[in-house]
């Protein structure tokens, strides 16, 4: 059975939970074969065939190739180089779950990647590849229309914004069926392991965090860009691979949503989920940004920061309101000339946020905050005394989408 | 819900203690459940409910439902743990 040798393989969501794949899919396939709930199966009980009606309408896949992460390349990457891996890893798990029908969802800005898809969903469709349609689709704009729940949301005609959770999807998510949502670079990898297997996938990468794993390397690099590596190589080799050729301060991991790692007592650290946990980092979604000795850590967290709270939903008071304010106080630390009590604010209002929305934009935000509160720890004491340092005016190293454009 | 009150403390071990949980999406921050219930329920610097984590004490669970059937928006529950 595919699930079974999904779970020996040890493979984890690459969409930044690193939620384990097999049990994932595993709960959507118990779920399929249920009856929908206790009311539906007596009234079914009573109509007699309704029960079969209702189970025969099957589950949903979701390829979430959405990507909203700002700094992330990697699933560009792939759908743009090995659209069939996503694809066929989606026929898989269709037919492990049960699905009636699959989405392969991109971002609003990749229509081209849409167009190229939809072409090759034709491809295979004609030669009798896949089992169940797939339809590709061109989400909304916005870091928070990639979210599971909001991805489900949209395809449920709602707007593309977070949900308040339960139901899970795996229970009841678009159309209301039992729904799978995975990340494109995880159905490449179980497209991978169904062809070759999961010792074959426990080749490479170390045996607590199995496989390669794609990483989007940005910032102070000769060679930014995706790139696959085993999961486990330390951080500097990655690094070295990419071409460091200037002295780094930090590196931020896990993408926008993330955590500063500071270096070089962060070049040792593996390049997995659970190596970067044990350093205080994240991996999320594998983006590496790298931070040179050039550039200001408060200035560009400030960025950041700014981005993350224009990207509220606003559908979260403590959200609406928090985010917005930490962003203004983190600006003042980066860009101004505060009190002493700014610090204390700013860790107030990381406490105030923290686990008080429906999705995880203010706890990404807080954490980001926190990390560069002590990452840069002496930064933040040398502008709260003399002003903002000459770095904080220079040019961004991180990208940070214009407001608009998303 | 009776057979908690009624049961002794026999049922008191096996019933799941509830929480009180706020649908952040719902809550318009009208404030009914902080004036209700302040052993349990604070307002932040905007007027939302921070809720004390952990469960509900028994001699406080009326007051908790009474929260719950009072909020505008229907935002605030009393759930039991998973499990």
């Amino acid at each position: 059975m595919l699930i079974a040798e999904i779970e020996r393989s040890g493979l984890t969501g690459r969409g930044g939970g690193a939620f384990p794949a097999g049990r994932k899919i595993r709960a959507v396939a118990e779920a399929s074969t249920r009856p929908r709930s206790i009311r539906a199966a007596g009234a079914s009980a009573a109509k007699g065939s309704a029960a079969k009606g209702s189970a025969a309408k099957g589950s949903v896949i979701v390829a979430n190739g959405t990507e909203s992460e700002p700094a992330s390349r990697k699933d560009y990457v792939l759908l743009s180089h090995a659209p069939h891996l996503a694809l066929d890893g989606i026929a898989m798990c269709a037919s492990a779950v049960g699905a009636s029908r699959a989405y392969l969802c991109v971002g609003h800005d990749a229509t081209a990647i849409a167009q190229s898809l939809s072409g090759a969903v034709a491809d295979r469709a004609r030669a009798g590849l896949d089992t169940v349609p797939v339809q590709v689709i061109t989400t909304a704009g916005g870091y928070l229309a990639g979210q599971e729940n909001a991805l489900i949301s949209a395809l449920n005609g709602n707007a593309p914004l977070p949900t308040f959770v339960p139901p899970r999807p795996a229970e009841r998510g678009a159309h209301r069926r039992p729904t799978l949502v995975l990340n494109v670079e995880t159905l490449a990898h179980i497209a991978l392991i169904a062809r070759f297997g999961s010792d074959w996938f426990r080749t490479t990468g170390t045996p607590g965090a199995p496989g390669s794993a794609l990483v989007t390397v940005t910032g102070a690099v000769e060679r930014p860009g995706v790139r696959e590596i085993p999961l486990g190589t330390p951080l500097g080799e990655v690094l070295q691979r990419s071409g460091l050729s200037q002295p780094v301060q930090a590196v931020l991991t896990g993408g926008y949503f993330g955590t500063w790692l500071p270096m070089p007592a962060g070049l040792a650290v593996p390049v997995s989920h659970e190596g970067m946990r044990a350093a205080g980092a994240a991996l999320g979604p594998g983006v590496l940004a790298v931070l040179p000795e050039s550039a200001c850590g408060l200035a560009e967290t400030a960025r950041i920061a700014s981005f993350l709270a224009a990207e509220s939903a606003g559908q979260c008071g403590p959200c609406r309101n928090g985010l917005p304010a930490l962003a203004e106080a983190w600006n003042w630390i980066a860009f101004g000339r505060p009190g002493p009590d700014i610090v204390g604010w700013v860790q107030q209002l990381t406490g105030l946020v923290t686990g008080r929305g429906a999705c995880h934009l203010p706890d990404g935000t807080a954490g980001l905050i926190k990390s560069a509160l002590s990452v840069f720890a002496a930064d933040v004491r040398a502008h709260l005394t003399t002003g903002p340092c000459t770095r904080a005016g220079g040019p961004a190293i991180l990208p940070v989408p214009a407001r608009g454009t998303r | 819900m009776r057979a908690d009150r009624d049961g002794g403390t026999e049922h008191q071990l096996s019933w799941p203690e509830p929480r009180l949980r706020v649908n952040p999406i719902a809550c318009d921050a009208h404030g009914v459940c902080i004036e209700l219930l302040p052993e349990l329920i604070s307002a932040d610097p905007w007027g939302y409910p921070i809720i004390r984590p952990g469960p509900v004490p028994l001699h406080l669970q009326p007051l908790a439902r009474r929260a719950v059937a009072a909020c505008p928006t229907l935002a605030l529950m009393l759930t039991s743990p998973p499990g």
